[in-house]
């Protein structure tokens, strides 16, 4: 029992940070239609940038909080030098597209910070706390809450703020959006400002557990990916669950099975999922207007 | 004068530039690059006849090329069948699993069909890397001589390793080109391209489109397996890097950035993405950065890709 | 002579919306039959259900006195049943000859074995389905343009292009999604005559059509739908009396008069 537990446990420490970067693809694809697969750097440039900043004399908090906001200013960054002036290109191009700016973003961390593995302490500490058999890190605590807060705080933004809603209404019909005078552009800022900071959120949560390194984002864009695909490609509530559901595969089967097969698993699992929903398990159906 | 067809005359590009690089070979070495670049192109023809003709998008194709590659490792090892028999068992295993795999997954559309193919390599890749009492795994495993040059040596044909493998990958990319151009204006050819222009349409006109998907699946699979295969052979050594998922995009990057409509296009992709890491050497710990540039600014700035706006820009001055 | 094509109680909802709900008639051999009303009133939607691409919930398709009810497209069009659409769907960046041979597709299609290798057979089917794409062409006046890009066609041009795509199946059953629509003068009148030909060889014509001198002239009956039900049918002068018709259309700017 006490081994469930800690499998549980690990996997939705895991699962939070998954379900982090799955609400930053949410948001973006939401936004756009683009798929980023650069989301898994602005994890990895979460924790590096802290790192740095940290190593450089700055109080951990204020730390972090340059690395958020530094990251959101990439993603600005991003959109305006590579995604806007792609508007219009076919799904595979904007695919190469991201996937240009992911390796270009890994070949830039490795000149900046080197090919060493990096990390900063934990915020309250290493002393794990003991829960009915079960240990579990106070960092853990902090990525579960991080991802949590964020959820809460994104929906609160979407359903009751207007700025939310004209992402709302933007994601929806474009056209429309810009015709009532939403400022479409904007709302494309905010969109990457926003998921590159959840990332850089991400990163600086988890970091103090999985430590950091210029090539760890490739993985967690997958992860990510997956998770937000699993749950339904533009669904918040779907990323949230579908990265929690991968974070707890991946642990049961790590845990029960094999742990060379986790990452396995989890596609496995999205295989099965996508046979029987191809819109995944909150996916919208679409018709064909012809 | 006769009209050369465009079939035609893409296949006297290839083979002029075949027969005449050499002369331009600075060293040895060179012929090693070529062959590397025939390897790449024969996968990329298969994405040409996927993405290109089909529309259909792949994230996983390395898997394939993971099979033909560990096939040729270890068919020959562990059931006694000659290297050149364990191309063809791999690409015929790659062909059934496509067909396996496509089957529940080609229904799925755009990024759904990304995520799909992105788990089936990374399954692949997982397999090849775990199973290490069959695969070796993360640090790979030997390949045997294909016997293909001994054979040529004996009949008094002597080629230096580089200089067969340059041949004998050029000569299979050239058997891949003229297949994809022959689909191209073939009836299956024309409803694949239809099935991409217009789903519904390609179904009203009595396309099954489920069916025809599947099949382009499968015969690009039996490219990237028959690329994995020679990759492989050639350099006697495989690693499951080889069914990863960089190598996925490498062969989709490889397309598009030359152009993924055409077979001659995706070829020059091929071959420019190839020796770009050779250029870029030169820049040390700049390469990957540059490699990230190029990627974005030819899919910004040259949407159908290198070779048709090079073409077009040279058409326009002629005019 | 019996009914080609019959649909009986046709239906449909999306989210509590009816958006065609319990239509009947039938279409015989050689019969032109058009299906008019306002905008929205759910013409394309029931074409879409006749030809397999929307799955209706109530009702039944009969093909040839066979139940084809939500049977997939492709089987619908080996069994005879083509169609046209509203919203050009054109393969755009395939020549306009191509595009038109891709309606050979059945009669065309054989081993892709033989595609891949181009052994003769193929090669054959290819010529066979090219020459019959030609003469398509050359009776929609696009004989010219067969090696252009079909996407730098212009509309008018496009519409003619699908119904020549449509005829290349040799269909028994033809669904004509407002075929004139961005059509001048003259070639409305060209496809007035192409589809008073096409009818007169046998073949069943199902029209949706906005100009009502166009619909009025080549009908030969006509049905009257409204909100997604159908509120009048018989022949031109018929309907164009029927006081429920002139209801229905009233605030609308196309009055279903013969001489429009």
């Amino acid at each position: 029992m006490s081994e469930l537990l800690q499998f549980l446990f690990s996997g939705v420490t895991v699962g939070a940070v998954y379900a982090l970067v799955a609400l930053g693809f949410t948001i973006i694809y939401n936004a756009s239609d683009v798929v980023n697969f650069a989301q898994g750097e602005f994890v990895m440039l979460g924790g590096m940038i802290t790192f740095a900043a940290h190593a450089a004399g700055l109080p951990l908090p204020l730390a972090a909080v340059s690395a958020i906001v530094l990251t959101a200013g990439l993603g600005v960054a991003m959109n305006k030098l590579a995604i806007e002036p792609a508007r219009g290109a076919p799904v595979v191009s904007l695919i190469i597209i991201t996937i240009g700016a992911s390796i270009f973003i890994q070949g830039a961390a490795q000149i900046v910070f080197g090919k060493q593995i990096h990390s900063f302490p934990a915020f309250s500490g290493d002393a794990p706390i003991r829960v009915a058999g079960a240990t579990i890190l106070p960092q853990s605590l902090w990525v579960i809450g991080g991802a949590v807060a964020v959820f809460i705080a994104l929906w609160l933004f979407f359903t009751r703020t207007l700025l939310g809603r004209a992402v709302l209404a933007t994601s929806n019909n474009r056209l429309a959006a810009q015709l009532v005078g939403i400022n479409t552009n904007f709302v494309m800022t905010l969109s990457f400002a926003l998921s590159a900071g959840i990332g850089a959120l991400a990163g600086v949560l988890a970091t103090p557990i999985t430590l950091t390194a210029y090539n760890v984002g490739i993985a967690f864009a997958l992860k990510g990916f997956a998770g937000a695909m699993l749950g339904g490609m533009g669904n918040p509530k779907g990323a949230l669950v579908g990265g929690f559901s991968i974070g707890l595969i991946e642990a049961l089967t790590a845990g029960y099975l094999s742990s060379t097969y986790k990452d396995a698993a989890a596609f496995v699992v999205i295989l099965a999922v996508l046979f029987f929903m191809p819109q995944g398990l909150f996916g919208r159906k679409s018709t064909d207007r012809v | 004068m006769m009209k050369l067809t465009p079939k035609s005359a893409t296949l006297i590009v290839l083979v002029a530039l075949i027969a005449l690089s050499p002369l331009l070979f600075p060293s040895n070495f060179y012929y090693r690059v070529g062959a590397l670049i025939f390897v790449n192109a024969i996968a990329v023809t298969g994405i040409v006849i996927l993405t290109g003709y089909a529309g259909q998008v792949s994230l996983g194709h390395a898997g394939f090329a993971g099979i033909g590659a560990y096939a040729c490792a270890l068919a020959p090892v562990h059931l006694g069948v000659p290297p050149a028999l364990a191309v063809v068992l791999g690409a015929v295993l790659s062909g059934v699993l496509a067909y396996l795999v496509g089957r529940p997954i080609l229904r799925l559309h755009g990024y759904y069909l990304g995520v799909a193919t992105l788990g089936f390599g990374i399954l692949v890749t997982m397999v090849l890397t775990n199973e290490r009492a069959l695969t070796g795994g993360p640090d790979g495993i030997e390949v045997p001589d294909l016997g293909l040059r001994g054979l040529l040596g004996d009949l008094g044909l002597s080629l230096s390793n580089g200089q067969f493998w340059y041949f004998f990958s050029g000569l299979c990319m050239l058997i891949g080109a003229w297949i994809a151009l022959n689909l191209y204006d073939s009836p299956t050819g024309r409803a694949l391209r239809a099935l991409h222009g217009s789903e519904v349409a390609a179904r009203t006109v009595g396309i099954d489109v489920a069916r025809l998907k599947l099949r382009a699946f499968v015969i690009s699979a039996v490219y990237a397996s028959v690329s994995g295969s020679l990759l492989a052979l050639q350099n006697r050594f495989v690693t499951p890097d080889v069914a990863g998922f960089m190598h996925s995009i490498e062969m989709v990057t490889m397309a598009v950035l030359g152009g993924v409509g055409s077979v001659l296009g995706a070829i020059f992709g091929a071959a420019i993405l190839t020796l770009l890491p050779q250029v870029l050497t030169v820049f040390a710990e700049y390469e990957q950065m540059v490699l990230g540039l190029v990627m974005i600014l030819v899919m910004i700035f040259l949407r159908e890709g290198l070779l048709p706006s090079i073409l077009k820009k040279l058409r326009g001055k002629d005019e | 002579m019996s009914a080609l094509l019959s649909i009986e109680g046709l239906g449909i909802g999306f989210g509590g919306l009816r958006a065609v709900d319990d239509v009947s008639f039938s279409v015989r051999a050689g019969e032109i039959l058009s299906v008019i009303g306002p905008n929205g009133a759910g013409k394309t939607t029931l074409f879409n259900m006749i030809s397999g691409v929307y799955r209706p919930d109530a009702g039944r398709v009969t093909l040839d006195g066979q139940d084809v009810t939500a049977m997939e497209p492709h089987l619908l069009a080996r069994r005879g049943l083509s169609r046209t659409f509203q919203n050009l769907q054109i393969f755009q960046s395939m020549s306009v000859l191509d595009n038109a041979i891709a309606g050979y597709h059945l009669r065309e299609s054989g081993s892709v074995l033989a595609d891949l290798l181009a052994l003769p057979a193929s090669r054959r089917r290819a010529r066979d389905a090219e020459a019959g794409a030609r003469a398509l062409l050359a009776r929609v006046g696009l004989e010219r343009a067969a090696e252009r890009e079909a996407g730098n066609l212009s509309y008018g041009a496009l519409k003619r292009l699908e119904i020549a795509r449509a005829l290349a199946l040799d269909p028994k059953v033809l669904l004509l999604d407002e075929p004139a629509a961005g059509c001048n003068a003259v070639e409305t009148e060209e496809i007035d005559h192409l589809i008073a030909e096409v009818a007169a060889s046998g073949v069943a014509i199902l029209l949706v059509e906005h100009d009502m001198k166009l619909v009025m002239r080549i009908s030969n009956h006509i049905v009257v739908l409204d909100h997604g039900e159908k509120i009048a049918e018989g022949d031109p002068a018929t309907v164009s009396r029927n006081p429920a018709v002139i209801a229905a259309y009233l605030g609308t700017e196309e009055a279903p008069h013969a001489d429009g």
